[in-house]
């Protein structure tokens, strides 16, 4: 699927991942979140080879790294609010501690009113932004969003993407997979073109 | 939530009570048959807690009733006149530390005891039937059954003295066995009930595959997810030995009432001869309470375990 590829994402850095659909985007994604491990080759996350880790050290790795899944990923039996609130709960922390800022950035992604209804009854919109909450709450050094505005109109497309940049001008090194062309003149940042399994970089 | 939720657009499922629900479905564990198996395996177990406490509790009261008296037999020999022997024995008897009282039985009652072989107006006279002398003892400790015999074989005349050990010990390996056979049952219920719960874990896993991937992502250790499965079962534990404790209680006083009621009527005297007064001694509930919640952690702990291992495969 994925040949020769060789880069490397700096931290604090912003790029897009965009190719045609079918160029491997979601594959590559899958390699740096760790579900993937790669048949050749050498990926290493935060100075670990991915190919040696222990399975007891990718918790840890993986609390390192927000992910926002094409397919959203929510927990049906859990509200929106129980579902950005996951990764504090995977953390040990209670809900004093959480609470605050869930309810933040529920306002901030526009699904303030929506904290406590299921996800079968939300819209492809609401659904994404669900999920890209759940994946910053934790802020995270690494993000990754695979489509994170495929399902929402250009305007809170924008918002969406301002809030990856505040992470980002945060510390969090951001990859947004995308084809979206529109979203990407928004911002002047590295682009990674992946064609046919092969990838080209432009700065 | 303390937080008061702002109506929603579209109608939830439910309406929210807490910000925290079980991170594993409900539903989609087979909570029901579980509850059920656990609570049919408690109830069974129970039932046999109290079957090996009841016989155990009559063993005990058989051993220290036979414990508490010996007999000395008097067998009519040539040149001797029984009553005479038997007289000296209850005077040897009576002599000994730890016996409260000897004495002989009466002509009529020995002949009610031979009823059942040789018939009503047995002549006594005319037939070498020995005769009996019972020895109740007040202190069986301090109380030497050898020293007796070997009295009674020195100065009386065709006597002997039998302290039942025979009895006693046939009692007690029926008893024992019978304990064993209960704990045997026992150990073979909770290994059923710790393997329905594996099944019920492993299916549990594979139902719940999408959860467990997501919490991987988010960083979950496996201890997180095992636990949030623990805590699931252990309720289903709970509820299920609760409810197989609780029919026990239910048995326990039903039967009590019959065998209660049983007073009177045929068949009575026999259970009672068998088991006593029906009752259950403290220790008895005590061992079902204990049942209930050994019953409850056992499920806990085995899906844990079911858990950590199907983890250890998924990674």
């Amino acid at each position: 699927m994925l040949s020769d590829l060789t880069f490397r994402i700096a931290p604090h850095s912003f790029q897009f991942l965009t190719g045609p659909s079918g160029a491997g985007k979601t594959t590559l994604l899958r390699l740096l979140f760790l579900a993937l491990k790669p048949t050749r080759g050498r990926v290493t996350l935060f100075g670990s080879d991915t190919a040696t880790i222990k399975a007891a050290d990718m918790p840890a790795l993986r609390r390192r790294i927000g992910v926002v899944f094409q397919e959203f990923r929510l927990l049906d039996h859990l509200t929106t609010y129980e579902n950005v609130a996951l990764p504090c709960r995977v953390l040990g922390q209670s809900e004093s501690q959480y609470k605050a800022d869930v309810v933040d950035l529920l306002d901030w992604v526009g699904l303030g009113d929506r904290k406590f209804v299921y996800p079968p009854v939300l819209s492809g919109g609401e659904k994404q932004r669900a999920a890209i909450a759940r994946a910053l709450i934790t802020k995270p050094e690494f993000l990754l969003a695979d489509e994170p505005t495929g399902n929402v109109d250009p305007t809170l497309a924008r918002r969406l993407l301002r809030l990856f940049y505040e992470l980002n001008r945060l510390g969090t090194a951001v990859v947004i997979a995308t084809h979206d062309i529109g979203l990407m003149e928004q911002v002047d940042a590295r682009r990674m073109v992946l064609t046919d399994g092969r990838l080209e970089i432009y700065e | 939530m303390k937080r008061p939720a702002k109506p929603a657009a579209a109608p939830a499922p439910r309406p929210p009570v807490t910000g925290r629900s079980a991170i594993v479905p409900p539903q989609t564990i087979a909570g029901r048959a579980l509850v059920l198996v656990i609570a049919i395996m408690t109830f069974l177990a129970g039932l046999t807690i109290v079957g090996v406490s009841v016989v155990e509790d009559a063993a005990r009261a058989w051993r220290s009733d036979i414990g508490r008296e010996v007999t000395i037999e008097v067998r009519p020999m040539d040149g001797t006149t029984p009553a005479a022997e038997v007289q000296k024995a209850v005077a040897l008897a009576q002599e000994f530390p730890g016996v409260s009282g000897a004495r002989a039985l009466s002509d009529t009652e020995t002949q009610r005891l031979l009823e059942p072989w040789l018939g009503a107006g047995v002549d006594l006279g005319s037939l070498p039937v020995p005769r009996l002398i019972v020895v109740s003892l007040d202190d069986p400790a301090a109380f030497d059954v050898k020293a007796l015999a070997a009295a009674v074989a020195k100065d009386v005349r065709g006597g002997s003295v039998d302290d039942h050990a025979l009895w006693i010990d046939r009692l007690a390996a029926m008893a024992n066995s019978t304990v064993f056979a209960g704990l045997g049952i026992l150990m073979l219920m909770l290994i059923a009930m710790v393997l329905s719960v594996v099944f019920a874990t492993n299916a549990a896993m594979a139902g719940n595959r999408d959860v467990i991937e997501v919490l991987h992502f988010c960083g979950a250790e496996d201890r997180f997810i095992a636990g949030e499965f623990q805590r699931h079962f252990l309720m289903l534990g709970m509820k299920g030995g609760a409810i197989g404790g609780g029919l026990d209680f239910v048995a326990i006083a039903v039967l009590s009432y019959l065998m209660h009621g049983a007073a009177g009527r045929p068949g009575a005297d026999q259970y009672e001869a068998l088991f006593g007064v029906f009752s259950i001694g403290w220790t008895a509930y005590g061992w079902l309470v204990a049942l209930v919640v050994a019953v409850a952690v056992l499920t806990a702990t085995t899906s844990r375990f079911a858990v950590r291992r199907s983890l250890a495969a998924i990674t």
